[in-house]
């Protein structure tokens, strides 16, 4: 079954096992949540809970609102939805924690949006190889050539420098090392796509 | 950031005052095989690095003639107990230079109080 449980990066230290190995850890403020909203196969079909992260108090829109309201749940800042095989085992306006869907161990997949590197050369942006920096070489980061003089024009697909960063990026199999359900704090194994104070989707592995 | 705070509060350990050009001895848990011992590693603190708990330093003996440099995070229970043997008296904050220097020459002015 699929869960899943939204989130807020908070930063990235390290921990210690119990055997005094050190682990790099993402700390991740995920939840609490409310199911806004149960979509079913017969209404939408498809089968799926909309969960909202986040207490809004202003800059809400009316239609938005008019959603929340219809439900008689609190407006939320972030909606994101989860697909799920049976909606019914949730109730609107429930409250989803940490703690209830992860336990130390477990194995998730954090989706977020990467830090924006602005316009990068194709080293970066396409892994391509560097020229020589020296002996007179005077190819050093270029794209390279663009194809043949024959066709008379550049071919569709040719790989150039490009702005990158900022796409959603899927980090799969990160292990939860700890869940601090005091503070709804995620702890996992690894690094976790996006800016600190991003937002991010943790989702149960679909590798586990 | 006070949720950080928060995740390192509980990991971090006490540790004696020390800075780079102190002498420092290291107690360190050693595994051999099933048993655990207590390995001693003694040194010049030649750097410290990082905040909290990701704060490491490095310490540096001459041993047999080879220099030895290890570095430790400082609060790792890996680390039984960190003893601070002398004070040195130094002018930087990293001393890479005592890499380059044998003998009397590396040796380091203690502190005066």
């Amino acid at each position: 079954m699929t869960k899943g449980i939204i989130g807020k990066k908070v930063g990235i230290t390290q921990t210690f096992t119990e055997d005094g190995r050190l682990i790099p850890v993402t700390v991740i403020q995920a939840g609490p949540c409310r199911v806004v909203q149960k979509k079913t196969t017969e209404i939408d079909g498809y089968n799926a809970i909309q969960i909202g992260f986040v207490e809004a108090t202003k800059n809400i829109n009316k239609p938005l609102k008019g959603h929340f309201d219809k439900v008689n749940v609190k407006s939320m800042r972030y909606l994101k939805e989860i697909r799920v095989e049976n909606p019914d085992e949730y109730e609107v306006g429930q409250e989803i924690k940490v703690e209830d869907i992860f336990q130390n161990g477990d194995l998730v997949d954090v989706t977020g949006v990467s830090k924006g590197k602005g316009f990068t050369g194709s080293i970066k942006a396409h892994n391509q190889s560097t020229g020589p920096m020296s002996h007179g070489s005077h190819y050093h980061r270029g794209p390279g050539s663009l194809g043949s003089t024959g066709p008379n024009h550049v071919f569709k697909g040719r790989v150039l420098p490009k702005r990158t960063g900022g796409d959603k990026v899927t980090v799969q199999k990160l292990e939860v090392v700890k869940t601090d359900n005091e503070n709804g704090l995620l702890l996992v194994r690894g690094s976790v796509p996006g800016a600190k104070k991003s937002i991010v989707m943790v989702k149960n592995s679909v590798k586990a | 950031m006070d949720l950080m705070k928060a995740v390192e509060q509980g990991q971090l350990k006490e540790v004696p005052q020390f800075q780079a050009g102190d002498t420092v001895r290291v107690h360190v848990k050693v595994v051999e095989g099933t048993r655990e011992r207590i390995q001693v590693f003694e040194g010049i603190a030649i750097k410290r690095q990082g905040t909290a708990l990701t704060e490491t330093f490095t310490v540096r003996r001459v041993s047999y003639g080879v220099g030895v440099e290890r570095t430790f995070p400082v609060h790792s229970p890996r680390i039984d107990k960190i003893e601070v043997v002398r004070h040195g008296r130094v002018r930087r904050a990293k001393l890479y230079y005592l890499r380059d220097r044998v003998g009397k020459a590396a040796r380091i002015k203690e502190k005066r109080k």
